[in-house]
């Protein structure tokens, strides 16, 4: 890889293997986050219904 | 093994007094494999072609639709319950039960399929293949099937769920049958592909029982 | 087989000591995914050259490989948590298997959309039938109907007790089905092998593709142990333990 215009093109191929990687970081970010969330909503919940 | 024997005069009994449940499969069968004509084109040629994948497609799906009834019924009224409860093996019950109702509903498929054959342009000359392609496949779809239905049966709106689990399941079956049909078709050996199916038949005796057992305690304990 | 040696497989079971030690580890695997995703990403997508047939194209293995490899490694998880589950009767181990199989149906759908984007300019059409490709689609129903099937029950602990049935029928298939359609594919020979069929690959190229699986492996390792970590609080919500520990929070 020589050139940022080469990074971006792909050598032509760009329009195939960017697409590929920008699905994978969407797919995987949210893989990441959801347990997360769902993790502190319970916790929240949890400590909410000891207060009450 | 008296009361396998019971089971199996029961069984064979209640299905003859619901027709509609031994028919709804054999009517499946018939419309599926008289859609593709209609869908394709009548072309003899083409027909010849397509005939073997869709004669097992059909079959599988109008199998698929079978297996809805294995426990249903005694499930509703309790006496799947009692089966659980008997002095049988579980696993030998499921057996005999599974191979009772492939008489009903598997073993028609495989009767009305060479008609259905000349329906579709498939040659005369590989009828015994395909029926016994059809036989071993509707065999291990039944053993399958059950898996399927054993897993769903306690629950209230299945609905697509057994097919949508067992079909996975069934796409090697599928695949040796089909093939084998067709590579007879083209006169080619088949014998590879029905050693397959038996090979799979075997194990899906040997194994299926244990897995449809399991999953009947599981469906009754909610 | 003494019983001290099983200690640990037994504390393991504990939902309170899994819950503890999965927040503790998690971060770790977390970091070690990012820093592998971006060694890999940098040595795949800029330092790797371009391959002699595929040009820049090829670069969707660094996603596609570890994607597809995953997912398959999900499945044994699956599978083998669900037969720990089974026979120990250990519902932490259900908990595993549930938790597990969401991620690997995301990879099996990762595997399956940068396969069919690799394909496209390399052969043409957006979906080739060869055998690995047609597997990992047979792989991703077996992925969602394990799911579909632990949660129509109306109680969770008899359905994931069914989905752990169902994922030992599919995993005694799963070789079965590969072996078919192998076998399908070589019967009708147009469709050529599409992963892995350059016997030699530069070392340039290979390093970056086992960062990229390390990479991944700790990313599952990470999102895994949030997964049971959530499963777990579901489960044990009214249990002491939890009670305990919001309190020190």
């Amino acid at each position: 890889m020589t050139s940022l215009h080469e990074f971006l093109t792909m050598g032509g191929y760009g329009a195939y293997v960017w697409p590929a990687y920008i699905i994978a970081a969407v797919v995987m970010v949210a893989n990441a986050i959801v347990p997360g969330r769902r993790l502190r909503r319970m916790r929240a919940a949890l400590q909410r219904k000891d207060a009450a | 093994m008296r009361a396998l024997a019971a089971l199996v005069r029961r069984d064979l009994r209640l299905c003859f007094r619901r027709p509609g449940e031994v028919a709804t499969p054999v009517l499946f069968f018939v419309m599926v494999a008289v859609l593709f004509p209609l869908g394709l084109s009548p072309q003899p040629e083409l027909l010849a072609m397509v005939a073997p994948g869709v004669l097992w497609v059909a079959a599988l799906l109008a199998g698929l639709i079978g297996q809805e009834s294995l426990f249903k019924s005694d499930y509703e009224d309790g006496s799947l319950e009692q089966l659980l409860l008997g002095p049988a093996a579980l696993e030998l019950v499921v057996l005999t039960r599974i191979f009772t109702h492939w008489l009903t509903t598997g073993l028609p498929l495989v009767i009305l399929s060479p008609f259905l054959g000349l329906m579709l342009d498939y040659p005369v000359q590989a009828f015994g293949t395909l029926v016994l392609s059809l036989m071993l496949g509707t065999l291990i779809l039944s053993l399958l099937g059950a898996v399927g239905a054993a897993l769903t049966v306690g629950l209230r709106q299945s609905g697509m769920l057994l097919p949508i689990l067992v079909l996975p399941l069934a796409v090697p079956v599928l695949i040796f049958g089909a093939q084998g049909a067709a590579q007879a078709a083209r006169g080619e050996d088949a014998a590879a592909a029905l050693y397959l199916l038996g090979a799979l038949l075997v194990l899906g005796v040997t194994l299926v029982p244990f897995a449809v057992a399991g999953a009947l305690r599981i469906s009754l304990e909610s | 087989m003494s019983p001290s040696n099983w200690t640990w497989f037994h504390r393991l079971a504990s939902p309170p000591y899994f819950y503890r030690l999965a927040g503790r580890l998690a971060p770790w695997f977390g970091w070690a995914a990012a820093l592998g995703l971006a060694a890999g990403l940098y040595g795949g997508l800029w330092l790797a050259p371009a391959d002699y047939q595929q040009g820049d194209g090829f670069r969707i293995i660094y996603i596609h490989v570890p994607s597809a490899y995953l997912s398959m490694m999900c499945y044994m998880l699956v599978a083998g948590a669900s037969a720990i589950g089974l026979v120990w009767r250990m519902k932490l181990a259900h908990a595993v298997a549930v938790a597990a199989a969401p991620l690997g149906a995301s990879f099996t759908f990762l595997a399956l959309i940068t396969g069919s984007l690799w394909g496209k300019p390399m052969w043409g059409t957006y979906w080739v039938w060869d055998a690995r490709l047609t597997s990992e689609l047979i792989l991703l129903f077996l992925y969602l109907g394990f799911i579909a099937l632990h949660q129509a029950y109306e109680d969770p602990r008899s359905g994931e007790r069914a989905g752990a049935v169902l994922a030992l029928v599919g995993v005694v298939n799963v070789p079965i089905i590969h072996y078919s359609v192998v076998w399908w594919s070589s019967l009708h020979q147009g469709s050529t092998v599409f992963v892995g069929s350059k016997s030699d690959i530069s070392a340039s190229m290979l390093i970056p593709l086992l960062t990229m699986i390390a990479a991944f492996t700790c990313y599952f390792a990470a999102c895994l142990l949030k997964r049971i970590q959530a499963e777990i609080l579901e489960r044990e919500q009214n249990a002491g333990w939890v009670r305990e520990m919001l309190e020190q929070t």
